[in-house]
């Protein structure tokens, strides 16, 4: 039946954590009240007339951090199995391993120095 | 090492002795523990909700909630109903399909991960070969729904807060793995159970904790900056952004990132205590004393209290450690979002790579020590 034995219920489990927003939204969609109204559906923005939208062009700080996440937890999944069959491997898988978390750390510096990871 | 109890073998073992065939009888116990599990969720939130505020409370020498039920027990239900009778306010400029897909995709995966907690060698709803590394995959979704709800609000509070939260998590996402990653290098395995039973056979003395002194502190600054908590709450600084994404939401929208955030904060607990405390394992090991009293270790009853035991432990450690960051709250300050983030970045980061080299290399001079 299933290939990947346990992950039926994985797949159960995951029907089951669906249901519960359904559930909670769907019994508070009954019991709430109902109002109509434009002025309550208004943007908040601490009691002052909203000035322009939000989806505007934001800063590039958050897309660079977003990019340095995505090297380094590509390196952490590819760490993952050489973790599991480190006792396997011995000395050598430990030198490769070292060389290979090297070549992200020159990464890390790189971005470091040349002022990625900064905030301002 | 004993077997343990296996509640899900004697069930089927049961119905098929009734004459179903043990498809029918596996079928039929399938979503059992899983109910169970999210029903101990549910209450594990009115326990957490009413803890915190109870000790906030104590911290700054209030009574704290006292009317609603012995000792203001039911005060979280309350709340939880007062949620429920609110009106459900969209704003006009607002997308409303993510508005709405937003808090659903922040509480599917906490309460998915939920899957992987072992309360005891059998008792777990399954054990999938890849346990841990399945709720560092989940974890990541969490930050997509904040995304989604600050940005579908069109509110500039709830963007601000929802890059924040964003920006945040994914920091403190490369630490958090690289720690999990010392301890897998240990155990030889990403199953939670085997990941618990490395620790087993030495009471508190076997415990991961000593063997990972360092993991043990990024995880835990890492974990409460993935769950929130101060002093890492920038995404709902309440001084600089209102509420952060939660801004726009009122009713049960709102209320689901609660449920989201406190049910987060209890799974990160309880995989710490899975990870350096022994899970289920009590401090002095059940299996020295039953061996020291000449018990076997498969009688029955000694079975299901080694269980009950094991439950307990795992329940208690968790709620030693929410208490603890309950506690932080009202001890430490806020950072600033830039300290937050070389905190991140410039020192977990570096730290838990030369953890991770300096656990790799000990494995090999130690085997024995190190899970060899």
């Amino acid at each position: 039946m299933f290939v990947l034995t346990g992950y039926e219920y994985l797949l159960v489990f995951l029907l089951l954590c669906g249901s519960v927003p359904i559930l909670a939204l769907g019994i508070a969609y009954f019991l709430r009240p109902k109002r109509e109204g434009a002025s309550r559906r208004t943007t908040y923005e601490s009691g002052m007339e909203p000035i322009g939208g939000a989806w505007i062009q934001f800063n590039i700080r958050y897309y660079m951090f977003a990019l340095v996440f995505v090297i380094f937890d590509v390196e952490t999944v590819f760490l993952y199995p050489w973790a599991v069959a480190f006792s396997q491997l011995g000395i050598l898988a430990f030198i490769e391993a070292l060389i290979f978390i090297a070549i992200l750390v020159v990464g890390l510096v790189y971005a470091w120095r040349k002022g990625a990871l900064e905030w301002s | 090492m004993s077997q343990g109890i296996d509640l899900q073998g004697s069930f089927v073992e049961l119905l098929t002795q009734f004459g179903l065939p043990a498809g029918v009888a596996k079928a039929m116990w399938l979503p059992l523990p899983m109910t169970l599990i999210l029903l101990a969720a549910t209450v594990s939130i009115f326990v957490t909700v009413w803890l915190e505020r109870k000790i906030s409370a104590a911290a700054q020498q209030r009574i704290g909630p006292e009317f609603a039920g012995p000792l203001g027990t039911l005060q979280a239900a309350a709340d939880g109903i007062k949620l429920l009778f609110k009106e459900d306010i969209v704003p006009a400029k607002a997308d409303t399909i993510l508005f709405t897909l937003g808090p659903a995709l922040v509480v599917i995966p906490v309460f998915l991960s939920l899957l992987i907690i072992p309360f005891g060698q059998n008792l777990v709803i399954t054990d999938i070969g890849v346990g841990i590394f399945l709720w560092i995959a989940l974890s990541s979704i969490t930050p997509i729904g904040l995304l989604m709800s600050g940005y579908s609000s069109n509110n500039k509070y709830s963007l601000l807060g929802g890059l924040r939260a964003a920006a945040q998590s994914i920091s403190y996402e490369i630490p958090l793995a690289l720690a999990v990653l010392a301890i897998v290098l240990m155990s030889n395995s990403l199953s939670t159970i085997d990941i618990v039973e490395q620790q087993s056979g030495y009471g508190i003395l076997g415990w991961n904790v000593w063997r990972q002194p360092v993991g043990f502190l990024i995880f835990w600054i890492a974990a409460l900056a993935e769950c929130e908590r101060l002093p890492f709450d920038l995404p709902e600084a309440e001084e600089e952004l209102v509420a952060g994404y939660q801004t726009e939401y009122t009713g049960m929208k709102f209320g689901l990132f609660y449920v989201g955030s406190y049910v987060n904060l209890v799974l990160s607990a309880l995989i710490f205590s899975i990870l350096y405390l022994g899970g289920w394992e009590s401090p002095i090991s059940v299996d020295l004393l039953s061996g020291l009293f000449g018990v076997s270790e498969t009688t029955p009853w000694l079975q299901v209290i080694t269980a009950a035991i094991g439950i307990v432990m795992t329940v208690v450690k968790a709620y030693l450690l929410v208490f603890l960051a309950v506690l932080l709250r009202w001890t430490v300050p806020r950072v600033r979002i830039d300290q937050l983030l070389d905190l991140g970045w410039k020192f977990l980061l570096p730290v838990a790579l030369v953890n991770l080299l300096l656990t790799a290399a000990l494995k090999i001079t130690f085997p024995v020590a190190f899970g060899g």
